[in-house]
């Protein structure tokens, strides 16, 4: 599927290069503005720096250096997150590289960039030409190579009306000519839009980030405000309590502290995962026209898909042989055999099949004077065979069983009270029944279903557990709506449904508050497209459809959506497991400043302070303390960037055990964790002798 | 430790978990418009009143209007209040003739009891006339009481409501819940103290010849009537400077528990006012649990604190106590008191053991949600229920929502200030005093201790408590106005950011649950809203705390007193 894309690896060493020396670019004041928590470590190493220098202190120019980590890890997995994105992009791009374009103007044909084109132009393209820009094919009949985009090598056909008249620019025309209407202007077409999504540079907040950004802001403030108040709240109970002396309290340190505090670590990654998740949804083949609706596709609560291709085949198949009493099965398979050997609609193909497999009947070649085949026609809605047997015509027919009950009626013959009941079990049970006769004689029914794709039942129970209600649409009637629906495992289904019925049931869902999706292709499906919050079109469907949805996916897979409901979701399970992390791991930063900078206070004769208690962790001096807590926060950033750019493991388990699951490790671990980190950090500081 | 102690805690905990609920329910009929029985009593009263002023009920505001009509009401109590202070020595009902409030502390005492605070500058006996403690105190008492349940009720619609402009309308609001249960409730309760003994007179104080022929002058007043209402609406200001450890205040044991009971009643059955309002009775037991649960963690840690210390130092700790209250009950009083916004006292903060003092700044720092003032309990909590709602939201993968409505930005940024505000005002007024030569001079204590006192003060002033850990002559320029100020950013640095957050919330959709919701009334949820709380407040607080109460307890270990 996505062959054609760059490598899924994350550390790619080119890439980890050039994010690297952008990581360092980023370290102007103008793009540190962007992100308020990195702003704070920003100006604070620029104070530490000075202070250091000023006052010669080693330790000073130590916590100054990793503050300067911070910022630039920081920066490091924005650059990386974006550097992928870039590798997209550039292939995306690489989809739009066409030559020139072929303007019909006031009926004469001109040669023209592809930038000139605006919508509602014309152009020409024939075989060998590469498609300029997205369009609607308005005449003629081509086949298209669409592998630059879909990387599938069969060429597919587009020709004006219908539902294949959408063309993508970048693709090539194999065979004969089309005009073709250009649909968008230059730089708004899917991919271009796609194409900044993916690069991060002119990227907007989705709505979730937005609001995520605000916590952090504000507990950033909070942070300010409690280290701001420490130096004269230390004060006092210095002046009252008995400072050692020579105890000082710097700013660099209070600057550590502060640094460790703020949501550092969710704030660094905040842009990387929001890029990250843009990036995976390209390698499936999706494009987005906005981070939104990736957001969106996460909080669906209903899907709207179409039976045909996403859960069943889409064709009939026969799966039994029914005879009517006083008939062996043996001789119902052979007539039907007979009846389907020039039926070449996947159905008939299904019984000669069937036959063959069940009953060991050879297919056999009756071509020849004695036999005449009777095609099926929406007049007499049957097909079969008339063969010239000893002078009588034996005339075999499957059709609908009304069809055939007028036939035999006609005839003067009777139609088994037991086939009747055979026929609406079958239709109760969603088949399709099929009744076979010869010449007047009943000899039973044809059993053809609908058959539901492997493993399509466990992905409804899956969506069960994720909170999604799956509905089935389709033309079907009622009866073999329902049994299909039953037999797929969706929890609803709409039958007889026509397009203004589909738009109607989006817009009633929605109007309780749920959020839909759906997929479609035709033109038809546009409107319904463009209501729901999700609305997936596929590549080989109409411009139309394309322009009403906001994804398109380019493997045309309608199953997709189900991939494109758990990037979404796996996107903001990342930000929240990642801003409990950070959270959390402030409490062990406590543990190891705190004594610090107070476990002096209230100390008697050389012993140490009783705030000396708070040091849990056994670490070895103040000065290590501070310089630990200080590189774990910026190392944890580093460690977390494959986590922010792969996102959070998705599982479809339900909404509590998720919650319960997550808890556990970013929660949990996340207040455990650090304890870890920072001492380690303080024994290899200290055998190192670094402090 | 005692097991009589235990007993007496486990039926307190009983008896408020079996009332609460029903109250509770009892009071979403009758707040929202169905007085039930004492509708046929009242009903006429409340027509009046509304035809008196014109108000229509039914007329629903828009929150802004909310906001302003409650403001613009809040505005007129506290000048009333001022003004009355600073003439009384002209206005009747002054049997002691007692002079005019200095302006500072009629700001000071007018700002603490339109917000609920009730933190008391000055002695009431010695400084107030019947006239200011009945119609202005006592008045406001029932008013800023009725004002937080009226923000609780309008976010209770808002969170039912979907694509609605409006909220409830104010004056219905506070006209019901004064009339049909704080004014039903606290005549009931004083008649009941009245009966056990409390004062409720308006003649000039009693003078009495001991038995060593000198002169003892007994002060009286409309006492009983006060204490009621200063417990059922988490006001706390006593009557007298002692409070509820005066025997006319607090009679006899009996009085006792019921004043306990008075003063953690209706903040607990306002939680299942709100299940009731919301329609889902199993998120309200959530809340209360999560409240119950830290309630019993603090008074745990008090009780034990407090038990060590007399062990550690016997008799040392009964300074400062009355002597008619066991241990038990004057430690749970303490810790209910600063869960609760009520602020009054049975015994004096500052002779308990520093953890026991720490329980009782932790509960007033994380905003006075464990059950907290009559209705801002609920509604400080709601701040803390989105927070966690938002964070455990995203970790399942949707939107984070609550009871339906979408958590965007706009609640985030007003969620934030609401509890952020609270606490830079207790972190900056507390750096302010250990800087400010003004402030300084008006510590009596040093220390830890000192330290503790200070940070007891902004704390009480920023939650709206009230109560005190005394060792600071708060009745100073400093102090009375800069607490002042802390207690109008405490109450309506939330009471906006709730408003705001209810009109965006009524405006917005309603999603209807699914299995990929995230349920708030699971017992997961409920740990770690727990969690997020003491989180929370654990972060904001660790310095301050272990420069105070944590540094005292360390060194009482070793023996050093301050």
């Amino acid at each position: 599927m996505s062959s054609n894309h760059p490598k899924e690896k994350t550390f790619d060493r080119k890439l980890l290069a050039r994010a690297g020396w952008e990581s360092l670019k980023k370290l102007s004041p103008r793009s540190q503005l962007k992100n308020p928590v990195m702003l704070v470590v920003f100006l604070g190493a620029i104070y530490a720096t000075i202070s250091s220098i000023a006052v010669h202190s080693g330790y000073q120019a130590q916590v100054a250096g990793w503050l300067w980590f911070t910022v630039i890890f920081a920066n490091f997995a924005e650059a990386l997150a974006e550097g992928r994105g870039k590798a997209q992009a550039d292939f995306l791009r690489s989809m739009r590289r066409t030559g020139k374009a072929r303007l019909i103007k006031d009926g004469k044909e001109e040669s023209v960039t592809p930038a000139d084109l605006r919508a509602g132009d014309t152009v020409v393209c024939e075989a060998g030409d590469i498609i300029p820009a997205d369009g609607e094919v308005i005449e003629g009949i081509a086949s298209v190579d669409e592998s630059a985009i879909t990387g599938e090598s069969a060429p597919v056909i587009r020709e004006s009306g219908g539902d294949r008249s959408a063309v993508t620019g970048g693709t090539r025309v194999l065979s004969d000519r089309v005009l073709v209407r250009v649909v968008s202007e230059p730089g708004r077409s899917f991919i271009d839009k796609m194409i900044t999504l993916v690069e991060g540079s002119n990227r907007r907040q989705t709505p979730n980030e937005q609001a995520l950004n605000a916590l952090i802001i504000g507990l950033t403030i909070l942070f300010i405000l409690v280290v701001s108040t420490i130096p004269s709240t230390l004060g006092y109970a210095a002046s009252e309590g008995g400072r050692p002396a020579g105890f000082c309290l710097d700013l660099t340190t209070l600057i550590a502290l502060l640094v460790c505090l703020i949501p550092t670590t969710i704030g660094g990654l905040l842009s990387a995962i929001g890029i990250s998740g843009m990036d995976r949804l390209v390698r499936k083949n999706v494009l987005a026209t906005s981070g939104r609706a990736v957001e969106a596709a996460g909080d669906i609560n209903v899907l709207l898909l179409d039976k045909t291709g996403t859960i069943t085949f889409g064709n009939r198949m026969a799966t039994d042989f029914i005879p009517a009493r006083g008939v062996t099965a043996n001789d119902l398979a052979s007539a039907a055999q007979l009846a389907s050997l020039a039926d070449e609609t996947p159905e008939g193909r299904s019984i000669v099949v069937l036959a063959k497999e069940r009953y060991n009947l050879r297919e056999r070649n009756l071509s020849g004077p004695h036999a005449r085949y009777a095609p099926f026609t929406a007049k007499t809605r049957m097909s079969g065979i008339d063969l010239t047997e000893e002078g009588t015509i034996r005339s075999i027919r499957k059709g609908a069983a009304d069809a055939i009950l007028e036939m035999i009626r006609s005839q003067g013959g009777s139609f088994p009270e037991e086939v009747t009941k055979t026929v609406e079990m079958i239709s109760r049970q969603g088949g399709t029944p099929l009744v076979v006769a010869d010449n007047r004689r009943v000899l039973g029914v044809i059993q053809l279903r609908d058959v539901v794709k492997g493993g399509i039942r466990e992905r409804f129970a899956q969506m069960r557990r994720m909170g999604i209600k799956t509905v089935m649409i389709t033309g079907d009637n009622p009866l073999t709506a329902a049994a299909i629906a039953a037999e797929a495992g969706v929890d609803d289904f709409m039958a007889n449904a026509t397009p203004e019925d589909k738009l109607k049931r989006i817009r009633q869902e929605q109007a309780q508050g749920r959020l839909v999706a759906m997929t479609g292709d035709g033109t038809n499906d546009a409107p319904a497209l463009a209501q729901a919050d999700v609305g997936v079109a596929m590549n080989s469907g109409t411009q139309a459809a394309r322009e009403a949805g906001n994804m398109v996916d380019l493997d045309s897979n309608p199953t997709k959506l189900i991939e494109i409901v758990e990037t979404g979701k796996q996107l903001l399970m990342t930000r929240g497991a990642l801003t409990t992390f950070s959270i959390a791991n402030d409490v062990s930063k406590y543990f190891a400043i705190i004594p610090a900078i107070f476990g002096g206070l209230y100390a008697v004769s050389g012993r140490p302070g009783p705030l000396s208690v708070l040091n849990i962790m056994r670490l070895h001096s103040p000065q290590s303390s501070v310089l630990s807590a200080v590189i774990f926060n910026a190392l944890i950033i580093i460690m977390l960037i494959p986590l922010a750019l792969r996102g959070v493991t998705y599982r479809p388990l339900g909404a509590a055990a998720v919650l319960r699951r997550n808890l556990l490790i970013f929660g949990l671990g996340g207040l455990i964790t650090p304890f870890i980190g920072i001492k380690i950090i303080d024994l290899l500081i200290n055998w190192l002798r670094i402090i | 430790m005692k097991t009589n102690d235990w007993v007496y805690f486990i039926t307190y905990g009983a008896t408020l978990t079996l009332l609460a609920p029903v109250l509770g329910y009892w009071m979403a009929k009758v707040l929202n418009g169905q007085p039930g029985f004492l509708g046929r009593i009242l009903s006429p009263l409340e027509k009046s009143i509304y035809r008196l002023t014109g108000i229509q009920p039914d007329k629903e505001m828009h929150w802004r209007t909310y906001l302003l009509s409650l403001l613009a009401f809040n505005g007129l109590g506290f000048l009333f209040v001022f003004l009355l202070q600073i003439t009384q020595r002209h206005l009747p009902l002054n049997p002691q003739h007692l002079p005019n409030v200095p302006g500072w502390l009629a700001f000071n005492t007018a700002v603490s009891f339109t917000t609920n605070t009730n933190w008391q500058a000055y002695s009431g006996e010695t400084t107030l006339s019947y006239l200011v403690q009945m119609a202005g105190l006592e008045v406001q008492n029932f008013l800023s009481a009725a004002t937080g349940i009226a923000v609780m009720l309008a976010l209770a619609r808002s969170l039912i409501r979907h694509s609605s402009e409006v909220i409830g309308n104010f004056w219905a609001d506070v006209t019901r819940t004064t009339l049909y249960v704080l004014l039903p409730m606290s005549l009931l309760l004083s008649l009941v103290l009245v009966q056990q003994g409390a004062v409720q007179s308006f003649r000039p104080n009693a003078v009495a010849r001991t038995i060593d022929g000198s002169e003892q002058v007994i002060p009286l007043g409309p006492v009983a009537s006060q204490v009621a209402i200063k417990q059922l609406g988490t006001n706390g200001g006593g009557y007298f400077g002692t409070n509820s450890a005066h025997p006319f205040e607090n009679p006899t044991p009996l009085t006792n528990f019921l004043e306990m009971l008075a003063i953690m009643l209706l903040p607990a059955a306002l939680i299942f006012t709100f299940g009731k309002m919301i329609g889902n009775k199993k998120h309200a037991w959530m809340i209360y649990g999560v409240m119950m649960l830290m309630l019993l963690a603090g008074i745990t840690a008090a009780y034990w604190a407090d038990w060590r210390m007399e062990m550690q130092l016997p008799g040392i700790a009964m300074e400062g106590r009355e002597y008619r209250f066991d241990r038990a009950s004057s430690v749970l009083w303490s810790v209910l008191t600063t869960a609760v916004s009520n602020g009054s006292v049975n015994a004096m903060h500052g002779s308990m053991a520093p953890v026991t003092g720490l329980v009782q700044l932790f509960n007033m720092m994380i905003g006075e949600v464990i059950f907290g003032g009559v209705g801002c309990g609920m509604y400080g909590m709601m701040l803390y229920i989105l927070l966690t709602v938002f964070i455990a939201g995203l970790m399942v993968g949707r939107t984070p929502e609550y009871l339906g409505k979408r958590i965007d930005r706009y609640t985030i940024v007003w969620a934030s200030i609401g509890l952020l505000l609270p606490s830079a005002v207790i972190l900056e007024g507390t750096a302010l005093s250990c800087l400010s030569p003004a402030a300084l001079a008006s510590h009596l204590n040093h220390g830890p201790r000192g330290f503790s006192e200070i940070l007891y003060a902004w704390t009480s002033s920023s939650a709206n408590n009230g109560s005190a850990m005394a060792g600071i002559n708060a009745a100073t320029n400093f102090y009375a106005i800069g607490l002042g100020m802390a207690m109008l950013l405490g109450r309506f640095g939330v009471i906006v950011p709730v408003l705001a957050i209810a009109g965006h919330l009524a405006q917005g959709k309603s999603i209807p649950p699914s299995a990929g919701t995230l349920p708030t009334d699971s017992l997961t949820f409920s740990l770690v809203l727990t969690a997020v709380i003491m989180i929370v407040g654990g972060l904001t607080f660790f310095p301050a705390l272990s420069l105070g109460p944590l540094i005292e307890h360390l060194l009482l270990a070793t023996g050093r007193l301050f």
